[in-house]
């Protein structure tokens, strides 16, 4: 076992324990910011102003009766749980968080803060988004449920649509930043313009960047497209018949899928971990910083926003976003062309 | 090369081992209590006329036979997006004439109503 081999294990488990922490923290920021922007005071009760309530939650759900109605597929029922959460964490181990560092020279070689290192990253997380709907729609069918079949129905024809606009939003900045690697994104995006404009991606595609968070809103099934877990009309969607720990997984993977849609996002059009001020080897600070960012802002659109209705939602994704990622497109490669970046 | 590709299946399997672990635990520790009455999918109350698994609008159909059309485009888009610093003008015309096959298949699903949803 050499250092760099127990260094990288280590990474490995750190990430995971710190995903399933970020899903924890989201699930109280989120019932935090809602009652702030409610004017209410949200949980405080458990620990500190209420820190520990996500760990009263889990512990609530674990002691829990599971329920299954009799006529569901009990195999798929039991399955579609395990496929959300996996699906979730599995897009995560290609997101590169920080720069290659030694822990201050504990280490012969650089280890680079990301769990694999692949040089198609963007075609992994691709790939693990579009899996992800295989555990919506196996727990909407495999229910036997009226509100799951339509709900798991509803979410499978919204996060395919939407993933169109996600790739081509994807593609956009493969074209200025020339790699499929996101490390080399990164990379690319370090520096300033004139002296003091960082040299983001998000400067290069604007239109790119409203695009890929608008169909990650919409692929992560967040307010205002949450239709599959529309309340008013659906009871819980998908998840209807689920309780327990397996109700938890879809909510886990839920939060775990927005963190990730969040990190990606940083990465390719925020910098990823460069930013002023700090040395590159606390960049991850910098990552930290702009995730968080984004998260909120996530939460804040939930808690502002009315939900669409499901046929503007349909027009929405087909006849506007997709035809303006296409266009962003080909904007994107003339103007390549034209100033020669 | 490939190994490069094992930290993701170690945390995938990570990740299901913690689902099911999870799963399995929480099914040691709570109590099972079952009747009919609770075992039967949830509908406000009423009891259940029908089988869930009814007939359902074509349209999901529609979206998902014009997802693949437009899902292969995109994946298509990847290398021509990665090495368009090396095809340049040659690359941008050859992709114009692909979007506008693509384009026409696009106005025809428009004007039959396939994008309509109601």
């Amino acid at each position: 076992m050499t250092p760099l081999l127990v260094a990288q294990i280590g990474l490995t488990l750190f990430v995971f324990v710190m995903l399933l922490n970020s899903a924890a923290v989201m699930v109280y920021v989120e019932r935090k910011v809602a009652a702030f922007l409610q004017q209410r005071l949200g949980p405080y009760r458990v620990g500190w102003q209420g820190v520990l309530q996500p760990l009263a939650d889990i512990v609530k759900l674990m002691f829990k009766e599971e329920l299954r109605p009799k006529a569901a597929d009990a195999f798929l029922f039991a399955l579609a749980p395990i496929i959300a959460a996996t699906c979730a964490f599995a897009a995560f181990a290609v997101v590169p968080f920080g720069a290659e560092t030694t822990f201050g020279g504990w280490l012969p070689e650089g280890l680079r803060l990301q769990v694999a290192d692949v040089n198609v990253a963007i075609l992994v997380v691709f790939a693990v988004a579009s899996m992800s709907v295989y555990g919506i729609v196996l727990a909407g069918w495999s229910s036997n449920s009226k509100y799951s079949l339509l709900g798991g129905l509803r979410s499978s024809a919204q996060m395919i649509s939407y993933e169109l606009s996600y790739g081509l939003a994807l593609a956009g900045v493969l074209i200025i930043g020339n790699s499929l690697s996101l490390t080399d994104i990164v990379n690319r995006q370090a520096g300033t313009w004139l002296g003091f404009i960082p040299k983001w991606f998000v400067f290069l595609q604007p239109i790119g960047f409203l695009i890929y968070m608008t169909a990650g809103i919409a692929e992560t099934n967040r307010a205002p497209f949450d239709f599959p877990e529309a309340e008013q009309e659906l009871v819980a969607g998908y998840h209807t018949e689920y309780s327990s720990m397996s109700f938890a997984m879809f909510f886990l993977a839920e939060y775990v899928n927005m963190v990730t849609v969040s990190a990606v996002a940083t990465d390719l059009f925020l910098g990823g971990w460069h930013g002023p001020f700090l040395p590159e080897s606390l960049g991850w600070i910098w990552f930290l910083v702009k995730v968080g960012a984004i998260l909120f802002f996530y939460v804040w659109m939930r808690w502002t926003l009315p939900r669409y209705r499901y046929d503007q939602l349909m027009r929405f994704g087909w006849k506007v976003l997709l035809p303006v990622a296409v266009i962003n497109l080909l904007v994107t490669a003339a103007g390549v062309l034209y100033f020669e970046l | 090369m490939l190994s490069a590709y094992v930290p993701i299946a170690i945390f995938i399997v990570v990740a299901t081992g913690f689902a099911l672990f999870t799963l399995v635990v929480s099914g040691l520790l709570h109590s099972e209590k079952y009747n009919k009455v609770k075992l039967e999918p949830y509908e406000c109350g009423i009891e259940p006329t029908t089988d869930a698994r009814d007939r359902y609008s074509i349209r999901y159909y529609l979206v998902a036979m014009l997802f693949v059309i437009f899902d292969v485009e995109t994946v298509f888009m990847f290398p021509w997006a990665v090495i368009f610093d090396k095809l340049l003008l040659f690359g941008l015309i050859e992709m114009l004439v692909f979007i506008f096959i693509l384009v026409v298949g696009y106005y025809y699903a428009w004007q039959k109503g396939a994008l309509e949803w109601a």
